[in-house]
């Protein structure tokens, strides 16, 4: 295992974990695809050493060519939901022009009235 | 018959593409869902059947030797989820067709859905822990799309929680499935326990620890469990039945797979101290609402605090116990938010304040909410009492006595929290016209979906003892994992 490519996985879900901490939806999202690509090189990194030949049949020793699979199909994913976050962004941007992640308006209001009776709804 | 396996994805999955190539005719897309939800269901029940008949099925893909291949496995409890889980979506789907809601209307609905129903099927089928998170994905991206079908607001604030969170989730998801091929060399189900056991005891626990929080906050266990309450009441009633219903229950389903095939540790204290927790703070959080959505949401978390009581305690019998509990939970839980809907879908508003006197208005729709919710707080002798009932002894044989107490507490405050919609809802006085009895008629597919799922419910309770016996059949399968290995990789 490389020390770099280690190196790089800790640098980048560092930086990911810290731009999802925040409120505004932009930063969350460039923080997910950091964490991605963290994650995604952890695959890679899971697997052999690097510097190995891809191909069988070239040069020995073979790099396993399970994790280059699981990476692909998992860059596939990150890419998907990446566009899906992004297009949600857009929309709530157009909706009331900022991307802070809100409250829950129901836990906010109940968070607010302690003590307060619950209303029944029954009709007296 | 394994040829069937892979059917019951391919069939959703090529059904999605026709709903989209249909964008533009909904009668069309609608004969596609339909048919294709159907298909689904038959092919279930087949690998049912098949299952509980000749044993644990496998299809290895692309005809490569097992040890290599992806995997489809059906034992008896992937057979079980995948039919009550194909039954509920076909139950959903028509109940959202008979609707006839804006959201059943937008063109993307069937194309999502259908991918829904092929990452379910997907789920309990996969035999190894990466296609398990790939059918997870599917799933995911699916509920995504469903949950924000209108784009509103609303479902554009919850539905960012809600997206934000499960991607997390999945990264959690990826990251041990990396390390636990990094550790063994292999994520196919039948070859991991016996290299998982060969490993230091450190190693082995982290790991089930990173799959744990993973498939913990899919089925919204304590600490992980605040986005589940914020965003299924934002989604269309029929897509937040279907999601109520299964979604959570997958998340249990792979808690089980991995805790009694993967990790089968003796000591649990912390996942039973967990599910007391879940119990309790979910039943609180349900009786603090006042909206019918998000009261029925807490009560979701406080119900997967049982399964995950289940399996904490561990053992055959107990296994059986949460085999059994899903199985009741899955049509109950759907019921109570298909009510809801028809409720909403009626009287425009599913908020306590707002409601009043439904049960004068309309009996029968008193009775098809009072029966699933009675069946939830564990009334015998309904099928909630006989999930209850397992779970709790087997807490009993075991001498853990704390938890079933806050087991049995629960239940009663369920049933407190289920008052507070009885008496908001449904007594007193109507708001509305008087005497109106045709709040079924006026929904006929509607009404006859739900009066179905209802006597689904009832039905589990009549024909309890051999369905008892088929979950203890299941969950012999599932906690020895010489079984599962020998059936896939002999």
């Amino acid at each position: 295992m490389s020390f770099t490519q280690a190196a790089l996985v800790a640098v980048l879900a560092g930086a990911g974990t810290y731009l999802v901490m925040h409120r505004t939806l932009t930063r969350i999202i460039l923080g997910l695809g950091m964490l991605g690509n963290a994650v995604n090189l952890l695959i890679l990194t899971a697997g052999s050493s690097p510097g190995n030949a891809p191909i069988v049949g070239e040069q020995a020793p073979v790099a396993d060519p399970v994790p280059q699979a699981l990476v692909l199909t998992s860059i596939v994913i990150t890419f998907g939901v990446m566009s899906f976050l992004l297009s949600m962004a857009y929309r709530g941007w157009t909706i009331d022009g900022n991307d802070e992640v809100e409250d829950d308006i129901t836990d906010r209001r109940l968070a607010e009235e302690p003590g307060e009776p619950v209303d029944h709804g029954e009709p007296t | 018959m394994t040829e069937l396996l892979p059917l019951a994805i391919v069939i959703p999955l090529g059904g999605a593409a026709a709903a989209l190539l249909a964008i533009r005719v909904r009668s069309v897309q609608r004969i596609i869902t339909i048919a294709c939800t159907v298909t689904t269901a038959l092919i279930a029940v087949a690998i049912l059947l098949d299952v509980d008949s000749n044993g644990t099925q496998v299809a290895s893909m692309g005809g490569w030797p097992p040890r290599i291949a992806i995997n489809l496995v059906a034992d008896r409890l992937s057979a079980l989820m995948l039919t009550i889980g194909a039954t509920m979506l076909l139950a959903v789907l028509l109940f959202a067709v008979g609707q006839r809601a804006d959201d059943e209307r937008s063109r993307w609905y069937h194309p999502a859905y259908l991918a829904l129903s092929a990452g379910v099927s997907g789920a309990f089928l996969a035999g190894d822990l990466f296609n398990l998170f790939v059918f997870f994905e599917v799933l995911l991206m699916s509920s995504y799309v469903l949950l924000t079908l209108e784009g509103s607001d609303s479902q554009i604030r919850s539905g960012t929680t809600y997206v934000v969170l499960n991607v997390v989730e999945s990264l959690v998801l990826v990251t041990g499935v990396a390390l636990v091929f990094a550790a063994t060399g292999t994520l196919n189900m039948a070859e991991l326990p016996e290299r998982l056991a060969a490993l230091p005891d450190g190693v082995r626990i982290g790991l089930n620890l990173l799959l744990l929080i993973a498939f913990g906050l899919k089925a919204a266990v304590f600490p992980l469990f605040s986005w589940l309450p914020d965003s299924y009441p934002a989604a269309p009633s029929p897509v937040s039945a279907v999601f109520a219903g299964l979604l959570t229950k997958i998340g249990v389903y792979a808690i089980i797979r991995t805790q009694t095939l993967l990790f089968p540790e003796t000591n649990r204290t912390l996942l039973l101290v967990i599910a007391g927790l879940t119990m309790v703070i979910g039943v609180f959080g349900a009786i603090a609402q006042n909206a019918m959505k998000r009261i029925l949401s807490f009560h979701i978390v406080s119900q997967i605090g049982y399964m995950i009581m289940g399996v904490a305690l561990g053992g055959t019998a107990a296994i059986a116990a949460v085999i059994f509990y899903m199985i009741h939970h899955i049509p109950v839980k759907t019921s109570l938010f298909l009510v809801e809907g028809i409720i909403e879908r009626d009287t425009g508003s599913s908020t306590l304040d707002r409601l009043s006197g439904l049960a004068r208005r309309s009996g029968p729709l008193a009775a098809l909410f009072l029966l699933p919710a009675l069946s939830l707080a564990g009334i015998p002798p309904l099928s909630g009492f006989i999930g209850k009932l397992g779970v709790v002894t087997v807490g009993l044989d075991q001498g853990s006595w704390w938890i079933v107490a806050t087991a049995l507490a629960v239940s009663i405050l369920t049933l407190v929290s289920m008052l507070k919609i009885w008496t908001g809802a449904f007594w007193g006085e109507p708001a509305g016209p008087d005497h109106d009895s045709g709040v079924l008629r006026n929904h006929p597919l509607m009404s006859s979906v739900t009066i179905a799922v209802v006597a689904l419910t009832v039905a589990i309770a009549v024909f309890a003892g051999p369905l008892y016996r088929f979950a203890e059949r299941a969950a012999a399968d599932v906690t020895t994992p010489a079984a599962y290995e020998g059936a896939v990789v002999p």
